[in-house]
């Protein structure tokens, strides 16, 4: 299904993406295709929805304030609550997840204020509580996710 | 330490680079900057670790990774850091975070992360992580997701100079985009 070169250009550059003027035809010499070989495969990949972006992985509070938060929403009510929760700017992921506490989002704001007060918003509008679960340490050192692509 | 260009920099590429043969050049000509500015800036980013990695930021679900699972234990404080550290050497772990435990209603301080192709295995790689980390004795429970309801790369505010309270300042995306990206996965925070 996925080319050769599409499951290199995937696993090899999650971790550094060539910073030079031409990165792509950095990334053709090293695999000994064409510029323009490598520019249609991210084409592709992005407009296939396999990849979210070439960029920045930010970490988590070195800008801003950052936390995850959970809430337990009764069946009925959570596409509500979700929609409202999920038109927050600050909102970046959102998930509904099996359990009693079924609703669990990522807010980033630009300072602890903004953020409780973000949440602070959230309880009145969806009049549930909200469980603030701030990162204490980061455990993470390999970085990145390795496809296993050969299935 | 980092500037205001920087922070301009960050909300320009937080989106994703272009794709064309210069997209460095693309970047510095919106910033209006140099192009070797915009290298230095990143590669300088990335070296205070600010910028976490650089790179192809792939969507799992989209590749077949459809089975994610959140685990939470309960681990003695004591102990936290090293177990955290030792499941972060997992391979099939791909995020590892202590948070704080929130008295009886949830007793759990450290999360992780297992995304795999379908359930049974991501639960296959958890009881294997178990007893490679010694984890038996400790708490836990496993949160499959669900529904997506969404989903995009971090957006980050950009400070305003007046000191005043800084204003949020959100590099656009539309909502059409963040509907049409909601079958994606990662959480970052």
């Amino acid at each position: 299904m996925l080319a050769p070169l599409h499951k290199r250009l995937l696993n090899d550059y999650q971790q550094d993406f060539p910073l030079s003027p031409t990165p792509y035809r950095d990334i053709a010499e090293q695999l000994g295709v064409s510029e323009d070989e490598v520019l249609n495969a991210f084409q592709t990949l992005s407009e296939q929805q396999m990849i979210s972006r070439i960029g920045p992985v930010i970490a988590p509070n070195s800008i801003g304030n950052s936390a995850l938060v959970a809430m337990a929403v009764p069946e009925f009510d959570l596409p509500r609550v979700a929609e409202l929760v999920s038109a927050y700017p600050e909102v970046n992921h959102n998930y509904e997840r099996e359990n009693r506490f079924n609703l669990w989002f990522v807010l980033i704001a630009d300072s602890e204020i903004h953020l409780k007060a973000v949440i602070a918003d959230i309880e009145s509008q969806t009049g549930y509580p909200a469980m603030l679960l701030p990162m204490l340490a980061d455990y993470f050192i390999n970085l990145g996710f390795e496809l296993n692509l050969h299935d | 330490m980092i500037d205001a260009i920087d922070y301009q920099l960050i909300a320009a590429v937080q989106t994703g680079l272009p794709i064309a043969a210069r997209p460095y050049a693309a970047i510095a000509e919106q910033l209006a900057i140099a192009e070797q500015d915009v290298i230095e800036r990143l590669a300088r980013l990335k070296t205070l670790g600010l910028i976490k990695r650089w790179g192809v930021v792939v969507k799992h679900r989209q590749l077949g990774y459809r089975a994610n699972a959140m685990i939470v234990m309960d681990v003695p404080d004591d102990r936290v850091a090293r177990v955290g550290a030792l499941i972060s050497q997992q391979a099939c772990v791909n995020l590892c975070y202590q948070r704080p435990r929130q008295g009886e209603i949830w007793p759990y301080n450290l999360y992780c992360m297992i995304h795999g192709k379908t359930r049974d295995v991501v639960l296959e790689q958890w009881a294997e992580l178990r007893h490679a980390c010694n984890l038996c004795e400790y708490p836990f429970e496993v949160l499959f997701s669900r529904r997506c309801f969404k989903q995009r790369g971090a957006l980050y505010a950009r400070p305003i100079a007046n000191g005043d309270g800084a204003v949020p300042c959100i590099a656009g995306e539309s909502r059409a985009e963040e509907i049409k990206n909601k079958q994606s996965f990662g959480m970052h925070a």
